[in-house]
């Protein structure tokens, strides 16, 4: 993609660059001694999990530290000036000009209350580069640029009535509208869709080749940086692991935490992993169906006036064996969560008949249906909102005993301590809040409460998506451990196909409500049967190394 | 949209008759009535028979739903009785104290509104961390000043010390300095502690730091970001404030002896005047209403979030 050993000057190096944040008593060091370079026309990627640095470090090279963070050492030279020490005025006439920001999250990342066509024409007015009719054809042929459709109206547009792809396909056009040097893209199609996170990053490489610009690509998913990085830069912890050429560093990590990074996607280990994960002994045969789900429709009346009802679940139909996993995948919109609304008794089906354990739904009122929730149990996304900051992790996982209080408070006692060990959480955690434990741990303490019932179902919704990879690998290790020990059947409700494609055992495959394609995993995967399954599988990252290992 | 209006609409008529409701079942209960107070004073040296004569002139002594439906329907054809204590047309004393009181209240408002900008923003533009710690923990000081202390030692410091403001026979516009003030800095105190609050929500939004790396400088990102986006929800916080206005109002007119809606309140109850009190709290209500439909039927103007629109979402 590009040629490093050639004579122009890098556009950014980094060198020794130590940051620190105050966190109230003390000034903290939250990156240590980082150094890397960007060539003109170069990706290099800053890859790692939650807490690494990745972001501040990114922050700091466009001059945007929270208020409590300061660079303690080291030196951000572009094209040869060191930036680290300038002040806003002087970095004002960086930002938006040399070095330009794609955000995160598309969806907080535009002024709600100003036009599509102001925050555009915004940066251009800054630095003067256009005015009056010159800067409204300028915006527009931006928008064109990005490829959106009716780029006139979209100028006109609030970002409310965008969606999130095309929210973001507007950032990018602010970021390009200068032609900047250097683009930092953090973490820039994360709260995307996979299909729509495939072309936000293709035009992303389209522009740059077409502009020459250079881009600092900052993800946690390292089959992101393995399709779209020249260079790769391994933080954690605050410390450069392993930086070096994309191909070198995965086809041969030497750092032990780059080899772990690796084995941990699911990107790449879906493939690794898959022999065990068939010849896993799972009562496949023997097992008889625990949900059955047949010709469910769920619509919902549109609040905006005009009367008109949505279809939002349109003749769903399967069956889940008992002690499987069933996954259900499709991107936002495409009726997953109301299924599984529908299928824990959180509303009522418009048409269908839904089966668990024998039990149909419909016949289920009151008191019934509340003791029928102990069958079936939900693991939310995520840990951070589900979990009550003013409970103990001990009273989080009580309190369904409680709801149906059958034990004694000694019995109740031991039979929590009991699965809380049994999802690996330690002893002195039993007593603490949820702010003082880590997202992982979150995680287990989600699924200790939802086991504690002994359920039949475990409904996990997006529940290892908001974990970072290593994490994530645990936690699925302990779903597939739990399985096998208490004969669980688990409903998996996902977007990312590289997770499905290692735990389930069945999926279906939904789209606009209906279900495109079903059946086993290894049929589904291998031998798609519908164009938007193909889109899919073809959309998740990391298939260059793939095709390269 | 029109289906919006007719709900609001339906729930403001609502609030004025509970209001309606309410303030008459708990007149009717106070112990004692205006007729007695002012009849049976042995100055007056009248008879038993005489005070039941002009009771039933009030008719006071019917049944209380007859009463009921007769004042509600008074009220409709804007008949709002006669005040016991003065023997004039309620209507007429409404008159005559509204144009000090809307001055009042309006200027009061109006100063409130002007220190909280001031406290807000001054405190998120300023680069000193103990300018801002100053001026963010005023707000906390100004709602915990009495309204009456603070008359009082505003007219003991400006007027009799500093002579600034004349109490003997003040113009029309100096006599409302020092209420302005006394009753702005109460009201102001809530209003800046929400902007406040908004405006450092607000900065940590994403978008904000997506303008910042646009070139944008802090005060461009204050001025054309921010305080639109801050200052929506403190629309709805002046809504409710205006109730806040009227209680301070009874007390800000008797402190400085305006001859406004607030010192007429003050001696209505004294006098247990019903027709007069009910009266007033039909009107403060419907000042209530309106200024709340009219926040309501602002934030869709203001923020495009809230348009219904048949616009392309593909």
């Amino acid at each position: 993609m590009s040629a490093s050993s050639v004579p122009h000057p890098p556009v950014l190096e980094v060198e020794n660059l130590s940051i620190a944040y105050h966190d109230g008593i003390a000034h903290r060091r939250v990156v240590h001694d980082v150094s890397f370079r960007i060539d003109p026309g170069e990706v290099v990627a800053l890859v790692g999990e939650s807490g690494s640095g990745k972001t501040t470090t990114a922050q700091s090279i466009i001059g945007l530290l929270h208020a409590n963070g300061r660079i303690d050492g080291g030196s951000i030279r572009l094209n040869g000036t060191d930036i680290s020490r300038w002040s806003d005025r002087q970095l004002d006439t960086v930002r938006g000009a040399k070095i330009s920001l794609i955000p995160q999250d598309p969806a907080s990342s535009l002024n709600p209350v100003k036009t599509i066509g102001a925050q555009v024409g915004e940066i251009l007015r800054i630095h003067g580069a256009a005015s009056g009719r010159d800067l409204d054809a300028r915006v527009i042929s931006l928008l064109e640029r990005v490829g959106l459709s009716e780029p006139a109206l979209r100028a006109r547009q609030y970002p409310h009535e965008l969606s999130g792809g095309m929210r973001q396909r507007v950032l990018i056009a602010i970021a390009v509208a200068l032609k900047p040097q250097l683009i930092i893209a953090d973490e820039p199609t994360s709260a995307l869709d996979v299909t729509v996170q495939k072309r936000i990053l293709d035009l992303i490489d389209e522009l740059r080749t077409e502009y020459g610009t250079s881009v600092l690509l900052v993800t946690h998913d390292l089959g992101v940086a393995a399709d779209r990085a020249d260079r790769l830069v391994v933080l954690q912890g605050g410390r450069v692991q392993e930086a070096g050429a994309t191909k070198v560093v995965l086809a041969a990590p030497r750092s032990a935490y780059a080899r772990q990074l690796l084995a941990d996607a699911p990107s790449f280990s879906a493939v690794a992993r898959k022999a065990p994960a068939t010849a896993r002994e799972k009562p496949l045969a023997s097992g008889d169906d625990v949900i059955i789900v047949d010709g469910l429709v769920q619509d919902f009346t549109r609040t905006d006036g005009n009367g008109k009802s949505f279809r939002a679940v349109n003749d769903l139909s399967f069956r889940v064996r008992r002690g499987t996993t069933h996954a259900i995948v499709g991107e936002s919109g495409s009726g997953k969560t109301t299924t599984i609304r529908a299928i824990v008794g959180f509303q009522k089906p418009t048409a269908g008949r839904i089966e668990i354990d024998g039990t149909d739904l419909s016949t289920l009122r009151g008191e019934t249906l509340r003791q029928f929730r102990r069958k079936i149990q939900l693991v939310y996304q995520n840990p951070y909102g589900s979990l009550d900051p003013r409970q103990t992790v001990f009273e989080i996982v009580a309190e369904p005993l409680l709801n149906f209080g059958s034990l004694a408070r000694p019995a109740r006692e031991e039979k929590v301590r009991a699965i809380l060990s049994r999802v690996g959480l330690p002893e002195p955690a039993l007593d603490r809040r949820p702010h003082a434990l880590s997202g992982g741990q979150r995680q287990r303490v989600a699924i200790a409460r939802a086991l504690v019932l002994d359920p039949d179902v475990v409904v996990l919704d997006e529940a290892v998506s908001a974990l970072d990879v290593t994490v994530q690998a645990r936690i699925l290790d302990l779903l597939d451990e739990l399985q096998r020990d208490l004969g669980l059947t688990y409903l998996f409700v996902s977007h990312d196909l590289a997770v499905v494609r290692q735990i389930s055992d069945t999926v279906s495959v939904l789209k606009d409500g209906r279900e495109v394609d079903g059946g086993a995993v290894e049929d589904v995967f291998e031998r798609p049967g519908s164009d938007y399954t193909r889109e899919l599988i073809n959309a998740i990252p990391g298939q260059k190394r793939a095709a390269l290992v | 949209m029109s289906g919006y209006l007719l709900n609001r609409l339906g729930q403001a008529l609502f609030v004025l008759w509970a209001a309606f409701t309410i303030s008459f079942v708990l007149l009717q209960a106070m112990p004692g009535d205006a007729i007695l107070i002012k009849f049976q004073n042995p100055e007056l040296g009248l008879n038993p028979q005489q005070i039941a004569d002009i009771r039933a002139s009030y008719a006071a002594d019917s049944a209380i739903w007859v009463q009921y439906i007769q004042t509600i329907g008074r009220f409709l054809t804007g008949n709002f009785g006669y005040s016991v204590q003065v023997g004039v047309p309620v209507s007429t004393m409404l008159a005559a104290h509204l144009p000090a009181t809307l001055k009042l209240a309006s200027l009061g408002f109006l100063l409130a509104a002007i220190f909280a900008a001031v406290i807000a923003f001054v405190s998120s533009l300023t680069p000193f961390v103990w300018i801002r710690g100053a001026l963010q923990s005023v707000p906390s000081l100004f709602i915990s000043i009495p309204t009456f202390w603070l008359g009082i030692m505003l007219i003991q410091i400006f007027s009799f010390r500093l002579k600034l403001v004349p109490v003997i026979n003040p113009g029309p516009w100096q006599e409302l300095i020092l209420p302005v003030i006394t009753l702005a800095v109460p009201i102001s105190a809530p209003l800046a502690q929400v902007l406040v609050r908004n405006i450092d929500d607000v900065l940590t939004s994403p978008f904000v730091a997506v303008a910042r790396a646009k070139g944008a400088t802090r005060q461009w990102v204050l001025w054309r970001h921010v305080a639109k986006n801050a200052l929506l929800p403190t629309l709805t916080i002046a809504g409710v404030l205006f109730g806040e206005l009227i209680a301070g109002a009874v007390v800000t007119e008797t402190v400085f002896g305006l001859n406004g809606i607030g010192g007429l309140t003050g001696r209505a109850v004294g006098s247990q005047d019903a027709a007069v009190l009910q009266a007033i709290v039909v009107f403060s209500a419907l000042a209530f209403v309106i200024i709340n439909l009219i926040v309501d039927l602002l934030f869709p103007v203001l923020d495009p979030r809230l348009r219904t629109k048949a616009g392309a979402t593909a």
